[in-house]
């Protein structure tokens, strides 16, 4: 393969191939290491994909084509309650943390102002502090506040599906004001100046011209919040209440229990639903 | 905004006693002018003398610390810049750049509310009158910089503003566009007669485009005048030294007559100029002379007529221009003095030059000397 590439860098380009630019040692490398980091990525999951058509019990033996772990899947209520459940907390905690992370990112770029500095460094606390120590923290607070809360006003807060959309918009937050942040980076606030010149309010400036401008970043953002909180166990597990499980939750319950090749199915139809979501904001944004 | 007739006897924009300061920093200090109607009106100045931060009050972006706005009458001061009947050209163009060159154009039209059926013929009326009729559905990005310098000039006049602002416009452009679009704004400037405020940091450009210009420095206002005046009759060294170049020889007020002053320089040299501000004897005084005013003669032969200034000196050095010969003279040990003479004969007959080592006379028209005390 090396000698392969050696010879084809050797300086005989005919005049024609002379603008393009020549291929060395290094630029083969390069392929090959492509090549090894896709597969890397992939393989494990097209071997999920197949297994989840594969007719056997066991979750890693072929036996022949079957659509049966589908019909199970759809049929399992648990495992669909539990799916609901995930998408309901992954949309909730999106668009209350992309709203709170972009209007952090805007104060955060446009501003300076006391105490900014050390809001930067915490804001992306829950980037860098690890899941089981957040996780740990949040339960401590909520049974802690619930326990006052309820003291207090006699009311009966518990741990629900609403306190893990709190937790995910918590750790959402950050990830969001990441993304929109560097988008905000490049962007131009003479922008702003000249809207504001033609005669836009602040609201109309927004809606026109900035917004628009960083609505790539925005649904970056987003997406990535949805992952994050479709994807998360760790937080989820320890501030869930009764009933109210997420699928990473779910699964892992049954994987534990028994592997079962409903969870390759359940697999597979996540992950083309994400392949879905990434390639229609790939396209959204590049029509702009 | 445009409701009342406008009550300003014929003052686009007035400033009283403007001050901006940036925390410590005074950027403006104690700015007082009048920009008259119609009027190509240019701030000239160094980088940070306060000339952006004039236009950017004026324009609405930023607010004075203290002092009076008006536009037109109007106080204007707090006033936000979408209240205001101003408009801006940025240095840095600032089109939108996810809109098609007519959705730039009409921005300003639609964000005023301006009837539908309206906004395409002017859209159309604008584009076309900076010769861009057929570049409407383009992207800012699909543009040159020079076109995009005329979009965002179509961006704002669409509008109909009272007063055109723009900031340093042609500081992007290479120097035959910039020719180009000093032609094109004056062009615009005389078909619309609308007021415009160039801020520049380019002295030939002020002065062959402006009526009046305003030098600033450190955020004062040193003349305003129209670019003659600011040329022939500098009111204190710097506007002398940032306009063109000058000479500076420093000396004692010995002689105070009319609007003429008599200095006197340590070798005794006796020099007479006009005194643009009031000088008094014994004061010190600096004698501004530009280098193409002054006349060298052979030391026999009478120079200028008898109420010239001269005094000996000795050619030192030749600098062939093509058009002009800079030549540098001495006076003596410490001193050297700039002349341009304008190669009207030809310079390949070596007679009609000076050579270094030659011995001359130096003399001015004291009408062209200027007296200068700070």
């Amino acid at each position: 393969m090396a000698e392969e590439t050696l010879t084809r860098a050797a300086p005989t380009a005919p005049a024609a191939a002379r603008d393009t630019p020549r291929r060395g040692f290094g630029e083969g490398a390069l392929l090959v290491n492509a090549i090894f980091c896709y597969l890397f990525l992939y393989v494990p999951i097209l071997i999920l994909i197949v297994f989840s058509f594969s007719n056997s019990s066991l979750a890693g033996v072929w036996g022949g084509f079957t659509f049966d772990w589908y019909v199970k899947l759809f049929q399992n209520t648990r495992l669909m309650t539990a799916m609901g459940n995930s998408l309901y907390v992954a949309t909730a905690s999106m668009i209350v943390a992309t709203v709170i992370g972009t209007l952090v990112a805007l104060g955060m770029e446009r501003f300076r102002f006391r105490g900014r500095q050390a809001f930067d460094v915490q804001l992306y606390m829950p980037v860098v502090i690890p899941d089981i120590v957040m996780a740990v923290m949040l339960l401590l607070f909520f049974s802690n506040a619930f326990q006052l809360l309820n003291a207090l006003l006699g009311s009966s807060f518990r741990l629900s599906l609403t306190t893990v959309i709190m937790a995910h918009i918590t750790f959402n937050i950050a990830f969001v004001a990441v993304v929109v942040r560097s988008s905000l980076k490049g962007f131009d606030w003479r922008l702003e100046e000249a809207a504001q010149d033609l005669g836009a309010n602040e609201f109309n400036t927004f809606r026109h011209v900035t917004f628009p401008l960083i609505l790539p970043g925005i649904i970056g953002g987003a997406l990535m919040a949805f992952t994050l909180s479709l994807d998360d166990y760790v937080i989820s597990y320890f501030t869930n209440g009764p009933g109210a499980s997420t699928l990473p939750i779910e699964v892992f319950s049954r994987i534990v229990a028994a592997s079962a090749p409903t969870i390759n199915a359940v697999s597979t139809v996540i992950f083309l639903a994400s392949l879905l979501l990434v390639s229609v904001s790939q396209l959204l944004q590049r029509r702009r | 905004m445009e409701g009342l007739p406008p009550v300003s006897d014929g003052i686009a924009i007035e400033l009283r006693d403007v001050v901006k300061r940036f925390g410590e920093v005074t950027a403006v200090d104690n700015v007082s002018m009048q920009i008259r109607d119609g009027e190509f009106f240019s701030m000239l100045g160094p980088s940070g003398c306060g000339k952006t931060s004039t236009l950017r009050m004026i324009a609405g972006f930023e607010f004075p610390t203290s002092g009076e706005l008006l536009i037109h009458g109007r106080e204007m001061g707090q006033v936000p810049p979408y209240k205001r009947p101003v408009n801006t050209v940025f240095q840095s163009y600032a089109l939108f750049p996810h809109m098609s060159v007519e959705r730039n154009v009409a921005f300003g039209l639609e964000m005023k509310q301006v009837p539908k059926a309206e906004i395409a013929p002017r859209v159309a009326e604008a584009l076309e009158m900076v010769r861009l009729g057929s570049f409407g559905e383009r992207y800012p990005r699909q543009m040159s910089g020079g076109q995009q310098q005329r979009v965002a000039l179509a961006r704002a006049l669409v509008n109909r503003p009272e007063v055109l602002l723009l900031d340093e416009p042609l500081g992007a452009l290479d120097q035959k566009l910039r020719k180009e679009m000093q032609a094109e704004l004056k062009r615009l400037q005389s078909l619309l007669g609308i007021t415009f405020i160039f801020v520049t940091h380019d002295q030939e450009e002020a002065l062959t485009m402006s009526d009046r210009i305003a030098i600033m420095n450190q955020g004062k206002v040193l003349q305003i005048g129209s670019p003659t005046e600011i040329y022939e009759r500098p009111n204190c060294r710097f506007v002398a030294d940032f306009i063109g170049e000058s000479n500076f020889i420093d000396g004692t007020v010995r002689h105070v007559e009319g609007n003429y002053a008599t200095i006197e320089t340590v070798e005794g040299i006796k020099l007479r100029g006009i005194a643009p501000r009031p000088v008094s004897t014994g004061a010190a005084a600096t004698l501004s002379l530009r280098p193409e005013k002054i006349r060298l003669t052979p030391p026999r032969e009478n120079g200028l007529n008898g109420q010239a200034s001269s005094f000996p000196v000795r050619v030192e050095q030749i600098d062939y221009i093509g058009s002009d010969t800079r030549i540098v003279v001495r006076v003596n040990d410490k001193r050297t003095v700039d002349v341009w003479e304008q190669n009207t004969l030809s310079t390949l007959d070596r007679d009609a030059y000076w050579q270094p080592g030659e011995e001359a006379v130096l003399s001015y028209l004291p009408n062209n000397g200027l007296i200068l005390t700070e």
